[in-house]
């Protein structure tokens, strides 16, 4: 009979599936009889080629998961995900990780590469020696442009904040709805510390930002790099990273280091608190940390990714091209004036009032 | 482009008086449904389209190329993350598949203590809200210890498809008299006999039809699965979601169209089955 013949196959279907699964399921779920490491990082944010490197090298398997925003990181983690062994926060995240005791402390005896770490980035504020992570790849705040407006990058704060130059793109200018970003670019733009707590000078930059408030068109922290795109906007204050991934969608897109200046973000590897509770974990996660930061690992994902490494010999594993991008690799005496949002205390307060005062008026 | 149309409208009510309102009807009616097709259809087309560009700017055509399709089968983390989907879709629809059919069997055909509620709370888990169904789920599997992962996310997709299941196997049960089963125990089948004899041949377009729906929600369900998953059991929608962030490829177009093709053929596959079943019922 026919419909045998159905049931048989459907069964079959059933049962392939079912074998799927379970071949499928074995290699990850069995952790015992093969060494794994659980890597949760930014989705095509390393070189894949490293991980049957890492696996030559040391025997590991590394299993990769991608989580799409810092926030889904944290989240996921505090749901009460357990497993991942190393992850990839960015700077402020690795401030709030610390703070929830999410992150275990890195033994820098194990990652022998640590000396290649440009000194720039040894010493970050919100972890400072480098206690708990590694940076992985760093980036800057500065400005998203379109070349169809252009002959030249708007490689100057002015374009945004001198008035004459910010009417050209009058209601098409967005900044960062974040009153560190946006008050320090300000203040780089007037020849001073993003992190100075002197309220006349964080008065001086509030006046420079009311100045233009007629030409802003947002402030806007998350879609920004959308708007660029479609035209909304035309000159933005954003995040490297944002306008790249615009960049893939439209070649005009591009980024432009301001010469006065600029704030520098970080992405850094980290070991969870329950891998660091593990000794067997804690060692693969080390030495996953320290293979990454090998120069000519660390140089290969720079290749891949388009993001600058902080290892600052890997130098001659990447690309020219990449070496000659500036939106990527300033030039020396513009990457000397790129500074960290550090942490200032009290002094927060001024910045939030001038930054009420801002948005309010 | 609408006034010729017209015009032919009107010459041929002039032919036809006291039918015009119709004909313009007519015309208004295709029109609508042209665009209402276009507006459905059209982004998907596009999807496709784009599969085959030789650019990685969706703003700029450079000519077709499988160059995308290549990239595609090259990219581990993508086929990893077919892998994990397929594996959770495949192990959910045939868990959930077996228990959705028995339950409606059980409602349909049985009388017992808690039919009621259970016929009630089987729509619980199609009305709940996504996002409150996660919450539940993850702190249950919080409460009893379990790590998440596969195991996770493949008991709540069998937990929220069994209802799906369940809904479309009942209305097929409907439509079976229950004397058929009836003349078979008569006939000195027992149940089992006339369950697999009678019953479940009656019963299968019903149930290919619960578990193409079931495959298909499990495989493109992102909410709970974010939620309940873990360690090396990222899901293909979780992977796309995740490249929205550092960059959507056209190899997401590529996935994508290779997906409906072959959703596409399963439907067809099940439309085919269904027809032979009718003609043999």
């Amino acid at each position: 009979m026919k419909i045998r013949h159905l049931v048989f196959v459907g069964l079959l279907l059933v049962g392939a599936a079912v074998l799927l699964a379970a071949c499928g399921g074995g290699p990850a779920a069995s952790g015992d009889s093969e060494e794994v490491l659980y890597f949760y990082n930014w989705s095509e944010y390393i070189e894949p080629e490293l991980f049957d490197k890492f696996k030559e090298e040391t025997g590991i398997s590394v299993i990769e998961d991608t989580f799409s925003s810092n926030e889904d990181l944290l989240a996921k983690l505090q749901s009460g995900a357990e497993g991942y062994d190393v992850i990839v926060p960015s700077d402020y995240m690795v401030d709030q990780m610390i703070d929830l005791d999410m992150l275990a402390e890195l033994d820098h005896s194990k990652i022998t590469s640590i000396g290649d770490i440009d000194p720039s980035f040894a010493d970050p504020p919100f972890d400072p020696g480098m206690a708990h992570c590694l940076p992985y790849m760093w980036g800057t705040t500065g400005i998203g442009f379109n070349w169809n407006d252009w002959d030249e990058a708007p490689d100057s704060w002015s374009y945004l904040f001198e008035p004459d130059l910010a009417a050209n793109f009058a209601g098409r200018i967005s900044f960062l709805d974040d009153s560190r970003e946006t008050l320090g670019a300000a203040l780089i733009y007037l020849g001073y510390d993003p992190n100075t707590t002197d309220a006349a000078q964080i008065e001086e930059a509030k006046n420079v930002i009311l100045a233009i408030k007629p030409y802003i068109a947002a402030f806007d922290s998350d879609s920004y790099e959308d708007n660029l795109l479609s035209g909304e906007f035309g000159l933005v204050h954003g995040w490297s990273g944002d306008i790249f991934t615009a960049q893939l969608e439209d070649e005009n897109i591009d980024y432009a280091i301001p010469r006065e200046g600029a704030v520098k973000w970080v992405d850094n590897l980290c070991i969870t608190a329950d891998a660091g509770a593990d000794p067997a974990r804690y060692e693969r996660a080390l030495k996953w940390i320290d293979f990454l930061n090998q120069p000519e690992n660390a140089g290969a994902n720079t290749n891949f990714v388009w993001y600058a490494t902080p290892n600052m010999n890997a130098t001659p594993y990447i690309d020219q091209e990449i070496l000659d991008y500036e939106a990527v690799y300033p030039p020396e005496e513009v990457f000397n004036k790129l500074y960290w949002l550090e942490p200032i205390g009290d002094a927060l307060e001024i910045y939030d009032r001038a930054w009420t005062e801002i948005t309010s008026q | 482009m609408v006034a010729p149309g017209k015009q032919a409208t009107l010459s041929r009510a002039e032919r036809l008086p006291g039918v015009p309102a119709i004909r313009i009807g007519n015309v208004v009616l295709s029109a609508y449904s042209l665009l209402f097709y276009l507006f459905i259809y059209g982004p998907i087309l596009i999807l496709i389209v784009y599969s085959f560009n030789g650019s990685r700017f969706p703003t700029r055509w450079a000519g077709f190329s499988l160059e995308w399709y290549h990239k595609l089968f090259q990219n581990r983390a993508m086929g990893q993350a077919l892998r994990n989907s397929l594996i959770v879709s495949s192990s959910s629809t045939a868990i959930s598949t077996v228990i959705g059919t028995m339950v409606s069997v059980a409602i349909e055909r049985y009388r017992f203590r808690g039919r009621t509620p259970l016929d009630a709370m089987l729509f619980l888990p199609i009305i709940i809200p996504d996002i409150a169904m996660a919450i539940m789920l993850v702190a249950f599997f919080g409460l009893i210890h379990m790590s998440l992962g596969f195991v996770t996310i493949i008991i709540s997709h069998v937990a929220f498809n069994i209802s799906f299941v369940a809904i479309v196997v009942r209305s097929r049960m409907t439509t079976i008299d229950p004397t058929l089963e009836e003349a078979a125990n008569d006939l000195y089948a027992n149940e089992w006999q006339a369950f697999w004899r009678i019953t479940f041949p009656l019963l299968l377009p019903g149930i290919l039809g619960g578990a193409l729906l079931a495959f298909t929600l499990s495989l493109d369900d992102y909410v709970i699965t974010f939620f309940t998953s873990g360690p090396g059991s990222t899901t293909l929608p979780l992977r796309i979601y995740g490249m929205v962030k550092t960059g959507i490829t056209p190899e997401v177009n590529a996935i994508s169209t290779l997906m409906m093709a072959a959703s596409l053929m399963l439907v067809i596959l099940s439309l085919w089955i269904q027809g032979k079943g009718d003609a043999m019922g």
